[in-house]
């Protein structure tokens, strides 16, 4: 007994090792196994892929260094397909944040009712991007569409456009259904923002005299400034590697006129069958994406710690 | 002084007066305007084809006309189904059981790699999975899962498990010491303390993680079309896309496509939309 105690053999500190290793490695194994496989090895074998010429079928590939990253340099429709993406961006911060802004207060002012109305409000959040693209490309269908037809019947004509298919109208379409389907997500955040906010606080500036609007603009909103810099950071960040509407809808179309990064690597590998210039769009998206990301990252945390 | 004579306040009780008009008219004002879309797909999909190129646009269906949707149930519908209920159970199981299992390491035991590991796996919820779609394409091709349904399982993990991971994760450093403590004594090791404590306390963050990724997966589109082919072998979101190539103009077939194939997620909603609501917004702000 006391020998074995004074002098631990040096098998039993090796299992004492194994003992404190073994179930580290065997809780993470499984997490790591599939990070590895199925994101960190796509995401390296991406910026290996944009360094060939493939069709992706045969063995015909061919090493051709980075032509593809030259060619993408001067690839005009991918820095249009670029500028849309920054367009949503855009118009998804000016037009989904304040909307969802106004909505939030209402629902937070309106006891009566308010929650019937959040749920109907969210519908739109569960549906499928191909569900929510058929059912638009019906609404905006120049010939059959309700929209058109509520234009002719109020004796609007003047108004009626191919909304899909006119290169001019094309992108602002599309982005009026993402802001549709996106705006309840930031309503229901900055619902959040506002219910930690002091009820006590607007009493008393309504006592002293203040309007509504003051204590809107000078109360209600300072307290969300964090909400709104996170809002706007999602919808930045999602603005650039989205993908989903736009492809069903219009497929990037007409000529290019809504193209985004993400629907041009699409096509690029997928029907042009160019694997390797595919994969310089996707590898060059997500240097951007993590760019921007970090960036904004970065500005919202300054932020954070200044207030 | 006071009297309602003085011009400054009476606009400003004017003012105000509006202001609360108008909440309710915005209010409802939002809501044809998130309502009418849904509106128009079941009143569309509940007419014949004849009336949809002759009627108007918003008159009502003549007669409730359920031929789209029987035509669609006879057309292939379960198995769609079927396909989109196997992907989506398999996988959530998996991202429960991995995501966990990888919190409690991250949360409880110490090793040098805890903090970079876990720095590095949050990263990965910033990565837009179009960048891993043509290797993760070519993969599933050369290990022969290509057009099948196991094929999407893989890639739907691997994506959910950031956030999931991140999660819970938060979760697991809430739950007391003390409990951990009172387990050891009970002479239990890192795996039973795992199974007897911190897996019946992380009820809601696991419930948290399941609908979030729940909601996603079933939905998700852009995998499911990459990876497989075969009707057979499809999910439900891909079902709206194959009977739109196959009832081309036949606008009531393709809304009653869509209809079926939301309705199960609205359903789940009307019973749980609080804790639907709460899964999602919290799984969208940590990713």
């Amino acid at each position: 007994m006391t020998f074995q105690d004074a002098q631990p053999t040096a098998g039993a500190a090796k299992y004492r090792r194994l003992t404190a290793v073994l179930p580290i490695a065997v809780f993470l194994a499984p997490a790591v196994v599939f990070l590895v496989v199925f994101l960190l090895y796509p995401l390296i074998s991406s910026f290996q892929l944009s360094l060939l010429d493939w069709n992706g079928l045969g063995s015909g590939e061919r090493f051709v260094g980075l032509a593809n990253w030259t060619r993408l340099a001067q690839d005009t429709l991918f820095w249009k397909s670029l500028g849309n993406n920054l367009l949503l961006a855009l118009f998804s911060v000016l037009i989904q944040l304040p909307i969802a802004l106004v909505l939030a207060v209402v629902l937070d002012e309106a006891s009566k009712g308010s929650r019937v109305l959040k749920i109907l409000y969210f519908l739109p959040l569960l549906m499928s991007s191909v569900a929510l693209g058929v059912v638009f490309k019906n609404i905006y269908d120049p010939n059959f569409g309700p929209i058109n037809a509520f234009l002719s019947a109020v004796h609007l004509d003047g108004l009626v456009r191919d909304w899909l298919g006119d290169p001019r109208y094309a992108l602002g379409s599309v982005i009026a259904v993402v802001c549709w389907q996106n705006i309840p997500f930031y309503m229901v955040l900055f619902l959040a923002g506002l219910s930690s906010f002091p009820r006590e606080l607007g009493e008393a500036a309504r006592l002293d005299g203040a309007s509504e609007s003051t204590i809107f603009w000078r109360i209600k909103l300072p307290h969300l400034q964090g909400t709104v810099r996170t809002g706007a950071m999602l919808a930045i960040v999602g603005s650039l590697r989205y993908f989903d509407l736009i492809f069903i809808m219009t497929d990037g179309g007409p000529e290019g006129a809504s193209e985004l990064m993400a629907t041009y690597m699409f096509r690029t590998v997928f029907s042009s069958f160019q694997l390797g210039y595919g994969s310089t769009i996707a590898s060059a998206m997500f240097i951007i994406v993590t760019i921007v990301a970090s960036l904004t990252m970065r500005v919202t945390r300054r932020y954070e710690t200044e207030v | 002084m006071n009297s309602p004579a003085n011009p400054a306040s009476a606009t400003k009780v004017d003012r105000s007066r509006l202001i609360r008009a108008a909440v309710p008219a915005l209010g409802l004002f939002w809501l044809v305007v998130t309502t009418l879309p849904f509106i128009f797909v079941v009143m569309t999909s509940l007419k014949s084809q004849q009336e949809t190129f002759s009627g108007s646009v918003w008159s009502l269906p003549e007669k409730l006309n359920f031929e789209n949707y029987l035509a669609v149930l006879n057309g292939g519908f379960w198995t769609y189904l079927r396909n989109s209920v196997f992907v989506l159970v398999t996988s959530i199981i998996l991202i429960l059981v991995i995501s966990s299992m990888a919190a409690y390491a991250f949360a409880r035991l110490r090793f040098r790699l805890n903090k970079p590991l876990f720095g590095l796996i949050v990263a990965g919820m910033i990565v837009p999975i179009h960048i891993t779609l043509i290797p993760i394409y070519l993969l599933i091709r050369n290990v022969g899962l290509y057009d099948t349904p196991f094929a999407l399982i893989g890639p739907y993990v691997a994506t959910a498990l950031p956030v999931s991971i991140f999660i819970l994760t938060e979760f697991m450093r809430q739950i007391p010491k003390e409990l951990e403590e009172a387990a050891k004594l009970d002479g239990c090791g890192a795996f039973g303390i795992f199974w007897k404590v911190f897996l019946p306390l992380s009820g809601p963050g696991l419930s948290t993680v399941a609908i979030y990724n729940s909601i996603g997966l079933w939905n998700e589109f852009i995998f499911a079309y990459v990876l497989t082919s075969n009707p057979a072998n499809r999910t439900l979101p891909l079902a709206i896309w194959d009977f739109q190539g196959q009832y081309a103009s036949n606008i009531p077939a393709i809304l009653s496509v869509v209809t079926l194939t939301s309705l199960p997620l609205i359903v789940a909603y009307a019973f749980g939309q609080e804790r639907i609501v709460k899964g999602m917004m919290a799984g969208a702000l940590k990713g």
